[in-house]
């Protein structure tokens, strides 16, 4: 079955100048393999589509059973250039909480 | 073991963090980080109207509000408050609490080195876009060098109660008093990743202890008195991340693990001025409530070049918003975006970028944003350009469609939005040999 990811997972969002990184932490390190199954870089790319102007990167951390994306030309410009209402992409890790991954019980 | 907490995650975090810190419980070193990476040219602009500013200006009363406690509990305190003028700070802190010793940090601030570094082939190319310095010399307003914990360390020696620095590196102000505690050598790679991971975990104050938590963020206790983070270190590297006892918030290793993601690049190269940590080797244990012990880090050489922070005059911007209420409410609001681009456009006005959100309907997440009949929306137009004029010329374009546009305009209270200098930050490398701190101390 689909589950949204806020069922499994927990993040944190940032910015570095025009990047915004997304750490995803699994609640249950069981899920650690589906995670990384599932939430690919390509998947994350088209799942934030014209908010991700440039390419999307993938960091593995198992030993926190996280994953970090990298967001690149992601936020308007950034910093202080972004006409934004979220310049530092803080609220962008709450939106990937929607995405849907293939859960097997 | 040493106690070295965090009271300031960023120049107007809470006043009462760094107080409550030493008044609640044991800490032995408090650290300030007031630095973020454009603030140092909101300084260098103070300087430049006032050549007795340019530092955070809430750093000298805080001290004078804890010069007795301090001195009492022999409590030191490591700080990144100079900004761009740390003696004129450490004379401020001196005038409100005299009993008081300041230990300063100089040597990073370059600005007047830009053209020797030119001339001597270092290009400094934007770290993030690839592009060349000189492209923007003649704009720069800022530039300094992240500093690591040696030099604090060193002032730290000279017994100094307060250690003042300009853009000393954050995690450097929690790795410099174990440093000096503990006799870490400048090879030591291990240990001075495990300080560095420890000065990322604290440096942004209550990220670590269950503010901006996802994690079961309802049931956080009490955070309007949340604890500000504390480490507790220990001479082989390993430390607890934990806060007062009685506190606010909460320490755990999920929240842990959130903020050692934030403004996270490759784990496996977390580049500080002192070493390389790997966050793929940090271990994380919950050994009490609220206390999570942090082991096994690994580190690496440090880089040959440090960073720079350079900030540039980059145009002006400005951003109006104008609030319609239901029915229709996003509608209207798109209809009077229509309205105002079209008349920016008859006027012959050109701006590198007009951006549009609908505030209650799409602005934080745009198209992911479910849709929804909002009670009302707020239309938020924003514009950048290098041109004064046509940014000026925007700010009166929206308070007339109170009148002309859709039904029912109105939060325009405030009246035209002000008109902003862009000041960019530019991110760039120099050889370390030539960036030379230096201690110097009053009182």
């Amino acid at each position: 079955m689909k589950v949204p990811l806020w069922k499994i997972a927990h993040t944190r969002s940032g910015d570095k100048g025009d990047t915004s990184n997304i750490g995803v932490i699994v609640y249950d390190s069981k899920d650690y393999p589906l995670l990384l199954k599932e939430l690919t870089a390509e998947r994350v790319k088209a799942f934030f589509g014209e908010i991700v102007k440039g390419k999307v990167e993938r960091f593995e951390l198992p030993n926190l059973g996280a994953l970090n994306f990298l967001l690149h030309e992601a936020l308007g410009g950034g910093g202080t250039v972004s006409l934004r209402i979220d310049p530092q992409g803080k609220t962008l890790g709450a939106a990937l909480l929607k995405l849907e991954v293939h859960y097997n019980i | 073991m040493i106690r070295i907490a965090n009271g300031q995650g960023f120049w107007g975090d809470w006043l009462e963090a760094p107080v409550r810190l030493i008044e609640q419980g044991p800490i032995d070193y408090l650290t300030l980080d007031y630095l973020a990476e454009v603030t140092m040219s909101i300084l260098q602009k103070q300087r430049q109207t006032d050549p007795n500013l340019g530092y955070a200006r809430d750093f000298p009363p805080l001290i004078s509000r804890i010069a007795k406690r301090i001195l009492e509990r022999n409590i030191r305190v490591i700080a990144n408050a100079g900004g761009v003028n740390p003696i004129a700070c450490a004379e401020a802190v001196r005038k409100v609490a005299p009993g008081i010793r300041v230990a300063m940090v100089l040597g990073d601030d370059v600005l007047h080195r830009i053209d020797e570094f030119l001339a001597k082939g270092y290009e400094m190319r934007n770290l993030d876009t690839g592009a060349q310095l000189k492209t923007i010399r003649e704009r720069i307003q800022s530039a300094n060098a992240y500093t690591g914990a040696f030099p604090l360390a060193e002032a730290l020696a000279t017994g100094a109660h307060v250690i003042l620095a300009g853009r000393a590196a954050d995690p450097a102000l929690a790795l410099a008093p174990m440093i000096h505690e503990f006799g870490w050598g400048a090879d030591d790679w291990n240990r001075l990743a495990a300080g560095s991971v420890a000065g990322h975990i604290i440096e942004c104050g209550t990220q670590a202890t269950g503010g901006n938590c996802q994690v079961d963020w309802q049931n956080i206790p009490d955070l309007a008195n949340i604890g500000y983070p504390i480490v507790e270190a220990e001479p082989d590297g390993t430390f607890v991340v934990t806060k007062h006892s009685g506190t606010g918030g909460r320490v755990h290793s999920d929240v842990v693990k959130e903020q050692l993601l934030y403004e996270l690049g490759d784990p496996k190269n977390f580049i500080a001025p002192d070493c390389i940590a790997d966050f793929t080797t940090i271990h994380l244990e919950d050994v009490g409530p609220d206390r999570v012990r942090v082991s096994g880090i690994e580190g690496r050489e440090r880089p040959t070049n440090l960073k720079l922070s350079i900030s540039y005059a980059n145009g002006w911007k400005a951003i109006g918003t104008l609030v319609f209420s239901w029915p229709q409410a996003l509608q209207k609001a798109q209809a009077a975006d229509r309205i105002v681009r079209n008349r920016l456009e008859t006027l012959g006005l050109s701006f590198d970028e007009i951006h549009t959100e609908f505030f209650g309907a799409n602005a934080c997440h745009a198209h992911l944003a479910a849709p929804s009949d909002p009670p009302e929306v707020q239309l938020r137009i924003g514009v950048r350009s290098e041109n004064r004029k046509a940014v000026d010329r925007f700010t009166r374009e929206l308070i007339p469609l109170v009148l002309s546009g859709p039904p029912g305009a109105t939060g325009y209270g405030d009246g035209r939005p002000p008109v902003r200098e862009i000041v960019s930050y530019w991110p760039a490398l120099v050889p370390r040999e030539e960036i030379k701190s230096s201690i110097e101390v009053l009182g």
